[in-house]
């Protein structure tokens, strides 16, 4: 990413207000969500709109990133092909696989070249949602130049395996290793979860203490009452870096 | 485009405005702007301008258009229309 996304702040791509008030919060990303926050009925009204709100909104200080539907889906296409145009800083895929991931960049090349837009000037995203995408993340992260960073999303995942989430997060330890270790590897950044519950502050922290810990670089937020947070905690653990201890 | 039914798009949310189209039997775009007096007084024409302006680009005719704003900036205002005239001419 062009630079360090220390939050990602998710918002609906079908409420005007939000799409407003998203850049208040000062997160350093915004995760316009045409998928799971927009029902099936709303899906062409939302496209169109994040298609305009990018166009007349000033996002110029926040990396917009549009979480389209899934390429599965009747939506996914669609999404792309409407928003891309528009020339959002990336696309968040679900359900991302490394063909899914090759045959969006090869469309993407295409809106470029047509738009007259720098090669690879949109990057890729892959959501890590289920068990095959988990075990498959270092293909998928892999499959193109365009994949600056990759998210997370432990809730998704762990209903894919019957797991039961936690504040704690014991049962995604295996997956925060694994795909921050992958991301870590490839030299691109990796985002966590969210944390789920809105007001409780001091969780959250404990938690992204944790992801940051384990070598995430940045953290998903569904308030923008967590992102002062996330950035605080992240901020700290560039400071203690930038000091390294000294050892006798 | 062809208005074949009555489509509506967007709500009455704040920041929102909530657009419904409909058949005409008279020809060209037929307005009804419904929001705050004050809003109406200070940013009428203007809201009028952008409901007018996208359904020409859109190439509507033949159309009623009733606009419920509840305080959209105009880009919603185009998106909304835009959605709307789509599903009411599939």
């Amino acid at each position: 990413m062009q630079k360090n996304a220390r939050s990602m702040y998710f918002v609906s791509g079908n409420e005007p207000k939000m799409l407003q008030n998203a850049p208040v919060f000062d997160p350093d990303s915004i995760v316009i969500d045409l998928a799971r926050r927009v029902p099936a009925t709303e899906k062409d009204s939302a496209r169109i709109l994040v298609k305009e709100a990018l166009r007349f909104l000033d996002y110029s200080n926040v990396e917009v990133i549009v979480r389209i539907n899934p390429l599965s889906s009747e939506y996914g296409l669609k999404d792309v092909k409407t928003i891309a145009p528009v020339k959002p800083y990336a696309f968040m895929i679900p359900k991302a696989r490394a063909e899914d991931i090759q045959a969006l960049a090869n469309l993407l090349s295409e809106i470029e070249k047509a738009q007259g837009f720098e090669e690879e000037s949109i990057k890729l995203i892959p959501m890590i949602d289920n068990i095959v995408g988990l075990e498959s993340v270092h293909s998928t992260i892999n499959a193109s130049s365009r994949v600056t960073a990759a998210f997370l999303n432990a809730e998704d995942l762990a209903a894919d395996y019957g797991s039961k989430r936690t504040k704690e997060g014991d049962e995604i330890l295996y997956a925060r290793s694994k795909v921050s270790m992958a991301c870590r590897a490839a030299g691109i950044e990796v985002i966590d979860t969210p944390y789920m519950d809105i007001n409780d502050s001091e969780g959250l922290e404990m938690d992204t203490e944790k992801a940051n810990l384990l070598g995430f670089t940045g953290k998903a937020a569904i308030d923008g009452r967590q992102v002062e947070t996330i950035n605080i905690v992240f901020d700290a653990s560039l400071k203690q870096a930038a000091f390294p201890q000294t050892y006798i | 485009m062809l208005v074949t039914k009555t489509a509506q798009a967007g709500s009455t949310a704040n920041s929102d405005v909530l657009i419904t189209v409909s058949p005409s039997e008279t020809p060209g775009i037929h307005l009804q702007l419904k929001s705050k007096d004050v809003v109406l007084k200070l940013f009428g024409e203007q809201i009028e301008k952008v409901i007018m302006d996208k359904a020409k680009e859109l190439g509507a005719d033949n159309v009623t258009i009733k606009a419920e704003d509840k305080g959209a900036l105009d880009y919603t205002i185009r998106a909304r229309l835009q959605a709307a005239l789509e599903r009411a001419s599939n």
